[in-house]
């Protein structure tokens, strides 16, 4: 296995982040959330790009020949067109064969590990060899800048991993899980064929008592809720998984949660007594990219630290309501370097 | 209640005296963490979820006292 990943070159400083608020509301909203600073894309740069550079480097670094690539998913809310697929553009950018298997998922936040595990499931039914997982999000053009909820929160970025299949990995394990009722948590009511786009849709208005702005087809986020719903539903499903392998917190290396705040994860760690010298974290510095938060934190924070076999718990939680928990035994896994990139090009 | 007092005066990181006839969002200390933090002691120490719908119209230190309190 291997990883790589790539993120905006503009660096968004949460400090000074002044133009809609004041000085004293971005410094209350950092010291609060922990996130200090994140990366935003510039209009001519997709979540594909981000892919696309991180996958470009993945290959280099690792000699891997491109047409021994059987499999690609790419995984995505924030994709390039509503049609066609944004996985099957990146197979011809990439130069892939013609028998690639390429689909989008679009989940939100939880979709790594999902996506981890539909690429393991067909590739141990099918006997495929090599596949290429790939995730990326432009959340900074999802949310409005004048909602002070969200406008500090999120950030965007892009991974690309190597999945190989081979006895010496071992089983991996993972809990997938789906809450509809929660369905409007964390949404953009327009924009889709419930309420297509018009040009009502577009116009920001004011959404409350404090001034907030958004446009329907801006994502909102009722914060207490989800908080309720993750303080609930995570650890029981960690505890859960733990349970059916059979294994007991401690044993694992590393344990990866979701970017959403430094809150929410202080809160599980402390209710589960995680050590937290086993969590990485990179909420500081990419803020909330959500699927590509795991991944990043990843390869952010433990390159140089997977050599030989390590047993990583990922946990993941976020609109949907969708939450997955994985067990995932990593063998060698090769991290690359944080390339950046700008207009669209790895720089 | 003394604890619940407590608790809240830990949430809102506030030294300044709690009473129950007080608005809570009035506080210097009310903020989105704030409301987070209480919603944290409120699972951990009472078992007690509160919606958001429902939050929105507890407006005293005595109405959250309620909420943890009569299930």
């Amino acid at each position: 296995m291997a990883m790589a990943a790539a993120v905006p070159k503009r660096i968004v400083k949460n400090r000074e982040y002044t133009e809609v608020w004041s000085q004293e509301v971005a410094n209350e909203i950092v010291e609060k959330t922990g996130i200090e600073e994140r990366r935003f894309v510039d209009e001519n740069t997709c979540s594909s790009d981000l892919c696309f550079a991180a996958t470009e480097k993945l290959i280099a670094d690792n000699n891997i020949n491109k047409e021994e690539i059987e499999l690609l998913v790419f995984i995505s809310q924030t994709p390039d067109y509503r049609m066609p697929a944004t996985s099957v553009i990146l197979q011809h950018r990439l130069g892939l064969p013609n028998n690639t298997i390429a689909f989008d998922i679009v989940l939100g936040c939880s979709a790594f590990l999902y996506g981890l595990s539909v690429v393991f499931s067909l590739m141990g039914k099918s006997g495929l060899k090599k596949a290429l997982l790939l995730d990326g999000e432009t959340r900074s053009k999802v949310y409005s800048p004048r909602d002070r909820r969200n406008a500090f929160l999120f950030g965007d970025g892009g991974v690309a991993a190597l999945i190989e299949r081979d006895l010496k990995f071992g089983k991996s394990t993972f809990s997938l899980n789906s809450d509809g009722s929660r369905a409007d948590l964390i949404m953009i009511p327009a924009g889709g064929y419930r309420h297509m786009s018009s040009a009502e849709t577009v116009v920001e208005k004011v959404i409350d008592e404090f001034g907030n702005m958004r446009s329907d087809e801006q994502g909102y986020m009722r914060g207490g809720d989800v908080f309720n719903f993750v303080i609930r539903e995570i650890p029981r499903d960690i505890i859960n998984t733990l349970a059916f392998t059979e294994k007991a917190i401690d044993d694992f290396d590393y344990v990866v949660f979701h970017q959403a705040n430094n809150f929410i994860n202080s809160y599980i760690a402390k209710k589960m007594k995680l050590d937290t010298t086993k969590i990485p974290s990179t909420i500081e510095k990419f803020g909330n990219t959500s699927s590509v938060s795991v991944p990043i934190t990843i390869v952010s924070e433990l390159k140089g630290k997977l050599d030989g076999k390590k047993e990583l718990l990922m946990s993941a939680f976020g609109v949907g309501m969708t939450w997955a928990t994985g067990i995932v035994p990593f063998v060698d896994c090769k991290i690359s370097d944080i390339i950046e990139v700008e207009n669209g090009q790895a720089v | 209640m003394q604890k619940f007092i407590e608790l809240l005066k830990e949430a809102l990181e506030r030294e300044d005296e709690v009473r129950m006839e007080d608005n809570f969002r009035e506080y210097d200390e009310w903020s989105s963490i704030a409301y987070l933090s209480i919603i944290a002691f409120m699972d951990d120490q009472y078992d007690t979820q509160v919606e958001e719908a429902d939050f929105k119209k507890l407006k005293t230190v005595q109405d959250l006292y309620n909420a943890c309190t009569n299930k």
